[in-house]
């Protein structure tokens, strides 16, 4: 085989591959970061997580339960900024918290006195100035809850 | 001859860089959906046009429907009790040779696992979690359970927040690894086996007892608000056969939910700053008959009873 067919082979042994190690590296990221942080509270076993680029969007539905006690959990790859995210009334598109009026902290604790459907919205921002290769990395949207 | 070998050559990088490209875009979690941009964010850096409009046609969005392991906890902490006749029997394991049947009930054992889990039944835990494992390898989930969990689980049998941690981990393999293998479809399947097992549980619990009042019940009408979830969720793998046939059993128990009032006020957010506990405030009401309620648990019992036998 040719040195150029060598270098083929190579680059489409690539394609198939970098994307799986990619994406087992998000579970490692969601795992061992994410969910470890949930702690005291319970991961409820769901995994939601997803290699987003630098200006990407995404958001998730959820009904949380009355009379529990809630930590979401927003976490970003190193190579991102400071992930942003919202909690909303889906019913109404009420903004209950932006985590970017709490300096991006990356978890928030709540609890609630009737059952709701809620929408999570979250976002990779770009870095200030023009971006000519936005960053890719794993972001995992993580929840847990607590006992009275 | 040889320039043909070169041709057909280049033609089989062709395809084979084109397949890559298209696994490469499949093995994604969370559906991409058209869409503008939310708006909900502030502007902050710029990308160049093309990038930024990719983004604004593709936003991902994701489904959550409640786990095994929390619809389980949603039922013990509504004050239900064990009742071990309720689980589906692990015998019945080797019943279950379609995929279909074995993504629905690992679902279910995974629900039934850790209910059994959380009222500290060491011997149905380790039965259910071995059930759990023959679903999963049925699957070929690599490693979602293997003998290293099971080990783990035997050593710690009488700590329940390990177990109940070993749980949540083996559910979070499974999903991740459908997930991550384009088997998105499957991991619905299996979320939907544990939530009708959950409700199957919780119904059956409830019995004769009094509707008003009852937090088992409430728990039971909370599920109307994952019904559009759920539809959702299912209807992102529109080309596999047992999402569908599973959203048509969904969509039969909206009929039932349809019936069911949920009246919901304002929601006002009070922040502690003491404990950086935030409480959603808002009252809310459910109306339901007892005709209805015997109508949603004699279709949960017909839903449940066709994926176990």
């Amino acid at each position: 085989m040719t040195k150029k067919g060598i270098l083929l082979l190579s680059l489409v042994a690539c394609m198939f591959t970098l994307p799986m190690a990619m994406n087992a590296q998000c579970k490692q990221f969601a795992k061992n970061t994410c969910k470890a942080d949930l702690d005291p509270y319970q991961h409820d076993g769901n995994y939601h997580a997803a290699l987003l680029i630098e200006g990407e969007e995404a958001e998730l539905y959820k009904t949380f339960y009355s009379d529990r006690n809630y930590r979401i959990g927003v976490c970003g790859a190193n190579n991102l900024s400071a992930i942003e995210f919202k909690v909303i009334d889906t019913r109404n598109g009420k903004v209950l918290y932006d985590n970017s009026l709490k300096d991006f902290e990356w978890k928030w604790d709540f609890t609630l006195e009737s059952s709701q459907q809620l929408k999570i919205m979250v976002k990779v921002p770009v870095p200030d100035g023009n971006v000519d290769e936005p960053e890719e990395g794993c972001v995992a949207i993580m929840f847990g809850s607590l006992d009275d | 001859m040889n320039r043909n070998l070169v041709l057909s050559g280049r033609l089989f990088l062709l395809i084979f860089v084109f397949l890559g490209f298209i696994l490469t875009g499949c093995n994604q979690s969370g559906k991409r959906t058209e869409g503008e941009g939310s708006g909900d964010f502030e502007a902050s850096g710029a990308l160049d046009q093309e990038t930024q409009e990719q983004l604004n046609i593709a936003k991902r969005v994701f489904y959550s429907l409640p786990s095994p392991l929390e619809t389980a906890m949603l039922i013990k902490n509504a004050g239900a009790e064990y009742n071990e006749d309720l689980l589906n029997p692990t015998e019945n394991t080797s019943q279950y040779i379609t995929s279909k049947s074995k993504a629905l009930n690992l679902g279910i054992y995974s629900t039934d696992l850790s209910y059994a889990s959380l009222f500290d039944q060491t011997q149905a835990t380790l039965d259910y979690i071995a059930a759990a494992k023959e679903m999963a390898d049925g699957l070929n989930i690599l490693d979602a359970i293997n003998e290293e969990t099971i080990q783990h689980l035997e050593d710690n049998i009488n700590n329940r927040d390990v177990i109940i941690d070993i749980i949540s981990e083996t559910l979070m393999n499974s999903s991740s690894f459908l997930k991550e293998n384009g088997l998105e479809a499957t991991a619905s399947v299996i979320l939907v086996g544990g939530w009708i097992e959950g409700l199957y549980l919780a119904t059956s619990l409830v019995g004769t007892a009094e509707l008003e009042g009852n937090k088992l019940v409430e728990r039971i009408v909370d599920q109307k608000l994952s019904l559009d979830i759920m539809v959702k969720l299912l209807e992102q793998s529109p080309e596999d056969e047992d999402a569908k046939t599973v959203l048509a059993d969904v969509q039969a128990l909206k009929v039932i939910f349809d019936q069911i009032t949920i009246e919901q006020g304002e929601v006002t957010v009070v922040e502690d700053p003491e404990t950086n506990v935030t409480t959603l405030k808002s009252e809310s009401s459910i109306k339901i008959t007892r005709d209805v309620f015997k109508a949603l648990k004699s279709k949960v019992e017909e839903i449940r009873s066709s994926y176990i036998s």
